[in-house]
């Protein structure tokens, strides 16, 4: 039992001072909340003031998205500003091109319906090294042939994949269901009802696709692969 | 059988360079060479299995477009007998090395056989005049529309890698992605009750005192999670034969968190919670 006395009371101390100390605190919190209650109706009364400038506009916007975990879409901003959508988009245009130009670490872009900062490929190494990450694994060919199909022909169904593809693809399309770049977009009514399948948002994302209509046509594809 | 081909992403461009050396060397073929290709049995790293590589091949369609290149024919005039023939070469060695042959290759075989016979087969002299549908149409067709979908499977994979070499704001430190932080003190007493339910159904039945110290039970978890790197807590629980040892068990669970040995997480939310030695 003299171990069990050696290990349990640095366990005790701790807790009863920690104890002590969250009754310290919250005495304090107590304190500040009174406090903070008799001052809080002069400025939260108020509505935020909107931007005064162009300059500040785009200030407040870029500190938006720096905290938006998720590309920031124009309206959000629009909805925090309560300024006109346009007026935002104007600004956000202007300022992702001066931003852009400064040719930085980072870029200002648009994805999947939202704006985003992102670093530049060009130094993947480096932030590589330091987040110590490797690229993730890629999708297989059969994958990748099974979403081109689906991104450019959705909603689409299995036996449509099948007549183009040539082959099966139930792994393919698992394997992309499971990656949550498609979605199930209801059923057909045809013979078998058969689940049509769409890109979803993550496709937008990890392709880095404003929206769909950035791929660029299909047909372009016709003499690329060298065919004929 | 897998009708998908190996989970490999292989640039095109290195099929297309080994071609003419295929060609070339056509006679004495080895057996195992075939449309450019090597097919052979790879051990995955992932998941232990023996994966067959038949060359980059991702269907019927595939292939064909290949031999088509390969042959250096036009695709708007496939010269069939020979198509049909190389096609079944490829099939043919699939099935020497004992694979069952995926069926949309079988199925394109039987269809390429069909127009080989039809082109064999003399015109209707009475329908000359007519303009007679190329019988290879549908073929061709359903070849130029796979053809674009490739390409932009090879677009779609040159975005990725770009996009891959793009970083995005990390994401804030929430519990929802930090799983080491995900169990609490409630998870981890929850857990402790659950077994502490469970023993009082037991009719206990103690026979004799065995008196486990504090230090011992440190001792065991230790063990435990040292031997395999990794230890179910549930198991460590259920190891405890008395109120008393369990109440130790779960005092050196949250000692050994406390002078940070191991680490607590989840694999799901409410699944079971795993003892990891922290490095």
């Amino acid at each position: 039992m003299a171990e069990e006395e050696n290990v349990n009371p640095p366990v005790d101390d701790e807790a009863a001072l920690n104890e002590e100390a969250s009754r310290e605190l919250a005495a304090m919190v107590a304190e500040e909340e009174s406090a903070a209650a008799m001052d809080a109706e002069t400025p939260d009364d108020g509505p935020l003031a909107a931007p005064q400038n162009q300059a500040e506009r785009s200030a407040v916007i870029e500190a938006l998205i720096f905290v938006s975990e998720d590309p920031l879409s124009a309206k959000t901003i629009a909805e925090v500003l309560k300024e006109d959508k346009d007026v935002v988009n104007q600004t956000l245009n202007a300022f992702a091109e001066e931003f852009n130009a400064r040719n930085g670490g980072l870029q200002l872009r648009e994805v999947a319906g939202g704006w985003q900062f992102a670093t530049r490929p060009e130094y993947h190494e480096h932030v590589r090294t330091f987040l110590k990450t490797r690229p993730s694994a890629k999708l297989s060919i059969a994958s990748l042939e099974t979403l081109a199909v689906i991104a450019y022909r959705q909603p689409v169904t299995v036996p449509e994949i099948l007549e183009i593809r040539g082959v099966q693809s139930p792994s393919a399309i698992k394997t992309l269901l499971d990656k949550k770049l498609i979605v199930a977009k209801g059923r057909k009514e045809t013979v078998g009802r058969p689940m049509m399948y769409g890109t979803s948002k993550e496709f937008l994302l990890q392709f880095g696709l404003k929206d769909l209509t950035e791929l660029p046509s299909v047909e372009d594809f016709h003499d690329l692969s060298g065919g004929s | 059988m897998n009708d998908e081909t190996p989970e490999t992403v292989v640039v095109e461009t290195s099929q297309e360079q080994e071609a003419p050396s295929n060609v070339a060397g056509e006679q004495p073929a080895p057996p195992l060479n075939v449309a450019g290709a090597t097919p052979h049995i790879v051990a995955d790293d992932v998941t232990d299995d023996l994966k067959i590589l038949l060359g980059e091949f991702e269907g019927p369609l595939d292939l064909l477009l290949h031999l088509i290149r390969q042959e250096q024919v036009s695709i708007y005039d496939i010269p069939v007998a020979r198509i049909t023939d190389e096609y079944l070469r490829y099939l043919r060695v699939m099935q020497e090395m004992d694979i069952a042959v995926a069926g949309d290759f079988l199925v394109m075989a039987a269809t390429l056989i069909e127009l080989k016979t039809k082109m064999l087969l003399p015109r209707d002299p009475s329908a000359v005049q007519e303009e007679e549908e190329d019988p290879r149409a549908d073929l061709v067709n359903q070849l130029l529309e796979y053809q674009k979908y490739k390409a932009a499977a090879q677009m779609l994979w040159s975005r990725a890698t770009v996009e891959q070499a793009v970083f995005k704001r990390a994401e804030l430190e929430t519990d929802k992605n930090n799983p080491e932080v995900a169990v609490g003190l409630f998870d981890l007493l929850k857990v402790f009750q659950d077994i502490l339910a469970r023993h009082k159904e037991e009719v206990l039945l103690e026979i004799e005192r065995e008196e486990i110290s504090m230090a011992e039970m440190l001792e065991r978890l230790r063990n435990m999670v040292m031997s395999t790197g990794e230890l179910n807590l549930r198991v460590f629980f259920e190891r405890a034969r008395s109120r008393r040892e369990l109440v130790l068990a779960f005092l050196s669970v949250l000692e050994l968190v406390r002078t940070t040995e191991v680490k607590l997480f989840q694999r799901e939310t409410f699944g079971d919670i795993i003892a990891r030695v922290a490095t």
